[in-house]
Parts: C-alpha cells; structure tokens; sequence
C-alpha cells in the first residue's frame, strides 16, 4: 500500500502546472487524485466534524464555569482533584479496568489453548459458543445480569442458600458490587482475547512444536518459550485495545448500580454522565471524560506503533 | 519374520501410550470446556427462562427460580400489544438500516479511495481512521450533547443516525482498506485499459471480489447501531424518541415495581437480531472481529 499511494501524489503534484500542456497520462494522474479526494471527503467531514471538532471543543468547554458564562481556565480539573468522590472514581476505573483486563487476558488465553487442541467441526461450535456473550447487546445482557443479582429473588442466592451458605448482598455492598461489574465486564470481554488468541495459535507454525517433541521439551516448555514469543505480539496489542475499552465502559455500571452504593462503583464515563447530564453541569462533565485522555492516548500510541509496525512486516 | 516384527513391537506401544494420554488431554480439555460454556450461558439461558415466565410466578419467589415451572407467552403477547415497545422496535430497525447504508458508502469510497487511489496526505488519513476507531463513545458524548443541542437534535432519534456513524466508519473502513489492498493490482490496470472509471472499477470488481470484507463490516455496523447505549440515553428522554436498549431499560423499569417477565422477554427479542445474525454468518463476524490483528 505504502508504495502505490505515495507514486501517484508526487507525480499529480510535479505535473498540475503542466497538466494541461501535456498529454492524457498525467491528466489523468491528476484527475485520479482528485476524485481519490471526492471519494474520502465524506469520511473527512465525519471525522472532522463530529470527533476532532467536538475533541477541541470538550477542551473549551472543559474550561468554562457551570452556567457556561466564564472562563476558569483549570479550575474544573483542580476541583474534581480535590474532591474525595473523584479521587474514588480514580481508583476505581484503574481498578476495574486493570483487573477486568488481566482477568479476560487470562481466561481468553486459557481457553483459547483448550479449544485449539479440539479438532474440527467441533472447536467450531464450542467457539460458537463461548461467543455468545459478545455477540449479545451488552446493555441487555448487563440487565439480565442484574436480575440474577436481585437481592429479594436472587437466582444465585438460592443457590447459595441450598448449598448451605448465606445469601449474599450482591449489589448493595461497596467493595461485592464492584467485584459483580468486574465480573460482568470480564464475561463479556473474554470471549474477544479467545477469539484473538485462537486466530493467533493457528498461524503458529505446527513445526515448531513438532521440533520441540523431538527435543523432548515438556508442555510448560512449550508454552514458555514457542507459544508466548510467537503471540507476543497480538498479546500485547489485545491486552491494550481492551484496556481502551474497558476503561471507557458506560454500560455495564450505569444498569447494575449507577455508580452506587455510595458511589463506590462509579467509573469515568458513568460519573461524566451523572455530573454532566442529568446534573447538567456540563463543563464538569467534560472534565471528567478528559480525565480518560492520558491513558488512552498512550495506550492507543502503543497499539497504533504495534499495528503499523506489524502491516510493515506484512508489505515486505 | 519374528526377527523383522521384533524391532517394531515398543514403537506402537509407545504410540498407544502417546495417543492414549492425549485422549485424556482432550478429555479434560472437553470438561474445562464445558464448565466454560455453562458458565458463559447462564446471562442467556436465566433471559429466556424468566421471559418464559408469568409475573404471578416471579413475585411468588417461590421454588427453584433456575426453571419454569407455568410457561406462559404472555409477556411475549404483552409485548407486542404494547404501542412503546413497538415504537421502540421501528426506532431502533429505522437507525440500524440507515446507519449501516450511510456507513458502507462512506467506509467503502473512503477505503477504495485510500487503499487504491491516494492523493495528498491519504496516509496520515489512513492512519487517522485507525486512531478515531481507538476513541470511546464516553470521551466525546458531552462535547456532541452540546452540538445536537444546538442542532436542535436533542431527543430526536435521528441524531443517533447521525451520530452512531462515528462509531461505525472508521472500523469497517479500516477493515476495508486492508480488503482492497490485497486485491492484485493488475486488476485495476485491466480495468482502466477497458475504460472502465473509478465507481465502475470499484463496483463491478472491487466490491463483488471483497465481499467477505464487505459483510463482515456491515455485521459490525449493524451490531454497533444495534447495541448502543451511551449516545441514546444521554440524548434521548421521551418514550416515542427511543430505541430498544433504552426503551427497555429506561421504561419497563418503573419505579421500584419491575416486570421481570417483560423485560426479560423483551430482551429476548431485542437480542434476537443480532444472535440469528451470528449464528447464519459466524466465519464473516469473526473475520471481522480478528481483522484488526491478522490483517495489516
């Protein structure tokens, strides 16, 4: 791609002085830009007006006091930092971001190994599947997720009270509650690492590990030194794109406990929402999301160096 | 002749013992397996059972809650006599269609144009498409409160068509490109020999030859206007402006009196179109799930 993108600009733009002059060739070097320029132009007005627009214009906004009246240059950031329910809010993205993402790395690793070794027809539909909670809207899925939570009809705790156990508060106790968005996040999301994964362990070549039989290498031996290298690569650029993901998640916290008990569950997005819109404070609202900013952008950095560095290997 | 079979006899044996503990690798590979499958059920299979069943039955809360022990359609029947459900429903079918024709052209002209064509700064643009795939709904929902506010788009279910597009373009246009790109371009050149010009080049070849690519961002597009939940519950607040995910979460919970058997049924048919589209297309969906990592 990197080659035949970058012949036809130089030449269309040595030869638009010329273009008339000279013959049919360069005109239609010159045309084909052009129309190359009509044809991502709506692409273009998309993503110019309604994502890098409203990126600078969060900024702006950002900076503006409640009624939208007056510049307050950082005082909205310097406010939510002081504020102990945001420093909460803090904690609890990373928290639920970074345990969700080991979680589902993990777990998407593991299965993807048992369903690599089932043959055929079959691994297509265990894949199948194990695919489902992805494939489900996850605004609904989160409400079933509630409903087998519910503390008078708890699905689960009658399971738990049969089984001897105490019923437990699923969602009305801080730190249980953010284990329950944890986990719901980490059911939808595993499913995508095992995809990946599994996509992944096919194109390692079978003679490595042929090589290492004949070696006598044990199955950890294996793992550690031919199946972690080879998937390195698609490890990390997985690991990353979910991070972005998950960080930024609405769904899941605003239907199973708006941010409650008590706040403790809240996360960027749901707390930019509660701040933002339905508290209208529209300014702080903004603020709160930009809070997401750093982190994605040096995650989305990573990803994005891994991806073209990847499609460079491809081209050669 | 025993002499020849002599050298012969440990190597089967030792195949037998290879192959036989395999077979209990696969075997408990099988039960971890399955432990998985039911674990990853339950959300569905709970859905579809209390969908099953009456409200006298829920608010009983009696017996085993895993099981139906009346099954009865009257949610079902309930559902689709109601005027806000079926509101609810045509919203979301109407966005979904035109968000996802608005998608494939934009996605397919810019993909064929960047893939294909280029002209001053068509790389950065490329790599830019990538990059606005990389943005949350979360970051940017309050900046664009504001614009639909001001054009006058606030609690019209139209702004999602024109919002939900952010979403989807940029993925199924990177998708795209690499689609085209591994179309031979010896192709093109036969093309533009026949005089053929750039939308017939890309509509008589280009389309038809990365069809699996084509379907594949469609499924994407349709599973993000489908599924959204941010943008409709921040712009949308009366009940004949929604779509299905709001409408069912925002409107069958009134108050603390939930109709649990409604609004799982309701679910059930709002999951149904994306479900029945997975299971008929499932090799496109996972192509286009894994071709952000296989593809360049």
């Amino acid at each position: 791609m990197a080659g035949d993108t970058s012949a036809p600009v130089g030449v269309s733009l040595a030869a638009r002085p010329a273009a008339r002059g000279v013959g049919g060739v360069r005109r239609l070097l010159h045309r084909r830009s052009t129309v190359a320029f009509l044809m991502s132009l709506p692409l273009l007005v998309l993503i110019g007006g309604l994502v890098v627009y409203p990126a600078f214009y969060a900024v702006y906004l950002s900076m503006l006091n409640r009624h939208m009246t007056a510049f307050v240059g950082l005082g909205n950031f310097a406010f939510l930092l002081r504020r102990p329910t945001f420093q909460m809010v803090i904690f609890q993205s990373s928290l639920f971001a970074i345990t969700a993402v080991a979680f589902k790395a993990l777990l998407g690793f593991i299965i993807a190994h048992l369903l690599h070794a089932v043959p055929g027809q079959r691994q297509r539909v265990l894949r199948g599947l194990l695919l489902i909670p992805w494939v489900l809207p996850l605004a609904l899925s989160t409400l079933t997720w509630w409903w087998l939570f519910d503390p008078s009809y708890s699905a689960f705790n009658w399971v738990l009270t049969h089984l001897g156990f105490r019923p437990v508060p699923w969602l009305g106790d801080g730190w249980i509650a953010r284990f329950c968005t944890i986990a719901v996040n980490v059911w939808y999301g595993t499913p995508f690492f095992m995809v990946m994964y599994l996509a992944a362990l096919k194109s390692v070549p079978e003679q490595l590990y042929e090589a290492a039989d004949v070696d006598g290498a044990s199955g950890p031996q294996k793992l550690v030194h031919i199946t972690l290298p080879m998937l390195r690569n698609i490890i990390a650029l997985t690991v990353l794109f979910s991070l972005i993901v998950t960080f930024a998640d609405f769904d899941i916290v605003r239907i199973l406990t708006s941010g409650g008990p008590q706040d403790m569950t809240h996360v960027f997005a749901t707390y930019a929402f509660q701040v933002g819109i339905q508290s209208g404070d529209i300014p702080l609202g903004a603020a709160v999301s930009l809070f997401m900013l750093p982190i994605l952008a040096v995650s989305a950095f990573v990803v994005l160096r891994g991806v073209s560095r990847r499609s460079r290997e491809m081209a050669l | 002749m025993s002499a020849a079979t002599a050298p012969a006899v440990p190597a089967p044996r030792l195949h037998r013992s290879l192959a036989e503990q395999r077979r209990r690798t696969l075997l408990w590979g099988y039960a971890a397996l399955g432990v998985f499958v039911v674990l990853f059920l339950i959300p569905p299979f709970y859905m579809v059972v209390t969908s099953l069943k009456s409200s006298a039955e829920i608010s009983a809360e009696k017996g085993n809650p895993w099981i139906v022990h009346h099954p009865t359609l009257e949610n079902f029947r309930y559902l689709l006599t109601y005027p806000n459900f079926r509101t609810y429903f045509l919203n979301s079918v109407e966005v979904t269609v035109l968000v996802v024709l608005i998608t494939m052209v934009i996605s397919i002209l810019a993909a064929f144009s960047l893939s294909r064509m280029g002209f001053w700064g068509s790389q950065v643009l490329g790599t830019g498409v990538f990059l606005t795939y990389l943005i949350p709904a979360s970051l940017l929902f309050i900046p664009l409160f504001q614009i639909i506010g001001k054009l006058g788009l606030i609690n019209k279910v139209w702004s999602l068509v024109l919002i939900y597009p952010t979403l989807s373009v940029p993925f199924c246009t990177w998708i795209l490109i690499g689609y085209f790109a591994s179309i031979p371009k010896e192709l093109d050149d036969v093309a533009l020999i026949d005089g053929a010009g750039y939308l017939q080049m890309l509509w008589k070849i280009f389309i038809p030859v990365a069809m699996p690519g084509v379907i594949a961002a469609t499924i994407f597009a349709f599973t993000v206007s489908w599924g959204q939940f941010l943008y409709p519950m921040a712009y949308l607040y009366t009940s004949n402006q929604m779509v299905l995910t709001v409408g069912i979460v925002s409107d069958l919970i009134r108050g603390d009196v939930f109709e649990w058997g409604k609004i799982m049924a309701a679910c059930v048919i709002a999951a149904a179109p994306p479900v029945l589209l997975y299971a008929f297309l499932m090799d496109y969906y996972v192509a286009g799930l894994t071709a952000g990592a296989t593809k360049g």
